[in-house]
Order: structure tokens, then C-alpha cells, then sequence
């Protein structure tokens, strides 16, 4: 499944690289643009927000009953109690994985990811291959991605048609009782709160 | 619209190709893109849902061909000439047209930090009147607009149960083309699998989708 990207891209023209600094420069030019501003967002995604964050609210609701009910009842606010909150994540909705639920994320329009808590998107997510099969095949999605779903267990797939952003809470995986909050966070995957992840 | 973007459900779109530890950007220019579209978006040119709309109206074959963040600048482009902030002869000659007078950033570093913080919620307070409640039996109306819609096609027709009203939001359909926010409920609707994709598919799964009140008509189980 592992796959090389750079061998494709370095089929295609160097042509948008071209273009986009054209344009910059120009917006820079034209006092539209604060280059400052740039390097703030590019920093931004590339170091602080990321599927880190979403990793210790999962892990926050597997050790606080309360909090997880918070979560699933109001998950902008529960999620703002860690101070996670902003742009695409302004309207955050949690679904939860159980023994009988298996739940996976999809936006077959766009692109949409809930960014406060899990950064940008992947490839994959916004492939046309994951944006059409999600909906019709979850199942067989989910094969690819090395996950089995059970005949008995029902899967939900969420399409982010409107603005709420989702983000599935996986199971807490058995035998860590003995482990810190901070211990668990380490164990949650990106894909596990995407819904394309099983935790071991 | 029909555009290639609405593609839920599509056969034919090839293997997943899934990237171990993937970086956040590949490129230096993606990150540029990336930021290029989010600063700006302060000038209020445009909105999210007429940014939404200037990428599904890309033709088809290009939408397919080019990767993500190359959509996003030939989508920015776009919206700055019709926004009125570039001319098509500045981006043809990556020159500035000298007699216009140039003007000051309003997005700066101070403004990134507070937006990424605070975000552009599209909420509101008030709104028409939702017509739904929770477990209501409703029907995804079978409309076909020219324009930009969040009803995805695969949907159209099919009936399904209200299980959660989200509340009042800006409804993209108007929003995307200047004829205002129209704020209306949206709800998760929950349709079968089968009811969607026929007896192939599993008698247990679901889809939920977020649907503004005026994609739904009432119906009968």
C-alpha cells in the first residue's frame, strides 16, 4: 500500500511551482500580501497544528468520563477545554467507535478535516480514489487500509458536506489500564481518528 | 453543479495511494499556495463557499489532472480577477500595473495567529424556521442546480431519518453566488446503505450526511 509520490511529481512540469511564486510575488508587490503573515500559517501547520492535539483529546476522554460525555454532546466546546479550537474546526462534532460501531470520516465534495486537531489532510483523504469509494464501499476501503470490520458490527460513514468537522474517538485498546493520559496520547493514530485505524 | 467534484459513489478512480509519514507539505510552493489562499481570503473578496465554487468550476479534465494545492492557486487566481484585486494582465505578465496605487497588507502576522485561533465561524443566531425534528422520515429533494450546492448527487431522491439538528448555518447555495447568507437548520440524516446503493450493499451501514433544510422534503417510511 506504501506508494512514492515523488517519482509521479517529477513527471509533471515544475510548472505550478513557477506559477505560485509568480503570483506571490506579485500580491507582495501590489502591498496585498505580508510575507510575514505566510511564514506565520506555513509554521503554523507544520509545528503546532496536527493530529498531536486531536491524539490528547482522545486520550483525555478515555481517562474522564465526564469530559467524554462533554465531547460527544458539545465537542467544539469539549475540545476548546484543551485549547484547541479556529479555523475548520469552529464547528466540531465526535462520533464514537464502540464494539457494534465502526465510524469513518469522508468530505466527497472537497477536502474538508477538522485542522485544529489533526493538521492538513493527507494525499490519500483528498484522492478522488478515497473520496468516491468511502461513501459506496467503506468496507472494502477499510480492507485496503489493513482494517476489518466485522458482518456484525455496523459502519457509519460521516460525508462533511456542511461545515461541521468530525473526528471519530477509537476504542481504548485493552491492557492499558496501568498507563498515563499522557502515555495514551502516544498511541493514538492520525488514521485511528480519521476512522481508517485500528488501535493494537 | 454536476461537476467532477461530486464524485461520491464513482467507479474507476483507481487504487489508494497511501503515503508512510507523509510531510505536511511536499513542496515549498504548496505551503505558498497553501497560505497564498488563507491571507487572502481577508480581503473579503470572496467567501468559503464561493472559494469552494471557484474549484469545482475548473473543467473536468484539469480537475482531475492537477494536484491539489495547483487547483488552489489556478482557484486563486481566478478569484482575484473577479474579486477585482489583480488584473488578468497582471498575472499573464507577473508585473503590477503601475498605475494602480499600491495598498498595505490587511492580513499580517498578528491577524494569521488571531484567525487560526479564533476561526470564521458560519453559525447564526437566527434563521428560517426548520421544518425537521429529530427521527422525522424526510426525502433529499431531487434538484439538479447550475450553481454550488453541498447536496451530493448520490443522495438526491433517497430517504433517510433526521437524527441530530446541528442548528443554524449560512446556506453555501445562495452565499456561493452573492445572494446572501439565507441562514437555515442543517441535520445529520442518516440513509441505508441500501437505501443509497442497493441490495449489494451491507443491510447494517449507513451514511450520514449534513443537509440544509432546503434540500429536504417530508416523507413516508
Amino acid at each position: 500500500m506504501a506508494h512514492d509520490h515523488d517519482h509521479d511529481r517529477q513527471a509533471v512540469p515544475s510548472d505550478p511551482a513557477l506559477r505560485t511564486k509568480a503570483l506571490e510575488s506579485l500580491l507582495v508587490e501590489k502591498g496585498l500580501v505580508d510575507p510575514a503573515a505566510l511564514d506565520t500559517l506555513i509554521d503554523a501547520f507544520e509545528h503546532s497544528i496536527g493530529p498531536r492535539n486531536g491524539a490528547r483529546v482522545v486520550a483525555r476522554a478515555w481517562v474522564d468520563p465526564l469530559y467524554k460525555q462533554r465531547l460527544l454532546t458539545d465537542a467544539s466546546a469539549a475540545i476548546g477545554e484543551l485549547g484547541y479550537s479556529g479555523t475548520q474546526g469552529e464547528h466540531m462534532a465526535v462520533v464514537e467507535n464502540t464494539p457494534a460501531v465502526h465510524n469513518l470520516i469522508v468530505c466527497t465534495l472537497c477536502s474538508c478535516y477538522p485542522w485544529p486537531v489533526l493538521g492538513l489532510p493527507p494525499v490519500w483523504y483528498k484522492s478522488s480514489a478515497y473520496r468516491s469509494r468511502a461513501v459506496i464501499d467503506p468496507r472494502g476501503l477499510l480492507e485496503e487500509f489493513g482494517v476489518h470490520v466485522n458482518e456484525d458490527v455496523e459502519v457509519r460513514v460521516w460525508d462533511s458536506t456542511a461545515e461541521l468537522r468530525y473526528l471519530v474517538l477509537p476504542e481504548r485498546p485493552a491492557g492499558t489500564n496501568h498507563l498515563t493520559e499522557e502515555e495514551l496520547a502516544t498511541l493514538v493514530t492520525r488514521d485511528s481518528m480519521i476512522g481508517v485505524g485500528k488501535l493494537a | 453543479m454536476n461537476g467532477i467534484h461530486d464524485m461520491g459513489g464513482m467507479h474507476g478512480m483507481g487504487p489508494l495511494e497511501y503515503e508512510e509519514s507523509e510531510p505536511v507539505f511536499h513542496e515549498p510552493w504548496e505551503a505558498k499556495s497553501f497560505a497564498l489562499n488563507l491571507a487572502m481570503r481577508a480581503w473579503l473578496k470572496w467567501n468559503i463557499d464561493s472559494g469552494r465554487h471557484a474549484i469545482e468550476v475548473l473543467p473536468p479534465d484539469e480537475y482531475l489532472r492537477m494536484s491539489y494545492y495547483e487547483k488552489w492557486i489556478a482557484r486563486l487566481e481566478g478569484l482575484l480577477v473577479s474579486g477585482g484585486l489583480v488584473t488578468s494582465h497582471e498575472i499573464a505578465t507577473g508585473k503590477s500595473d503601475p498605475r494602480v496605487k499600491k495598498m498595505s497588507p490587511v492580513f499580517t502576522a498578528e491577524v494569521a495567529k488571531q484567525r487560526l485561533r479564533g476561526g470564521s465561524p458560519v453559525s447564526r443566531v437566527v434563521g428560517r424556521t426548520g421544518r425537521f425534528a429529530e427521527d422525522d422520515i424526510v426525502r433529499a429533494r431531487n434538484i439538479h442546480p447550475v450553481g454550488h450546492t453541498r447536496l451530493p448527487r448520490y443522495a438526491r431522491g433517497k430517504t433517510g431519518r433526521i437524527v441530530r439538528d446541528h442548528g443554524i448555518f449560512v446556506f453555501p447555495d445562495t452565499n456561493a453566488h452573492g445572494l446572501g447568507e439565507n441562514p437555515q437548520h442543517v441535520y445529520s440524516v442518516r440513509f441505508a446503505a441500501r437505501e443509497l446503493w442497493g441490495e449489494s450493499a451491507s443491510p447494517r451501514d449507513a451514511v450520514y450526511i449534513d443537509l440544509w433544510d432546503e434540500y429536504l422534503e417530508p416523507a413516508r417510511t
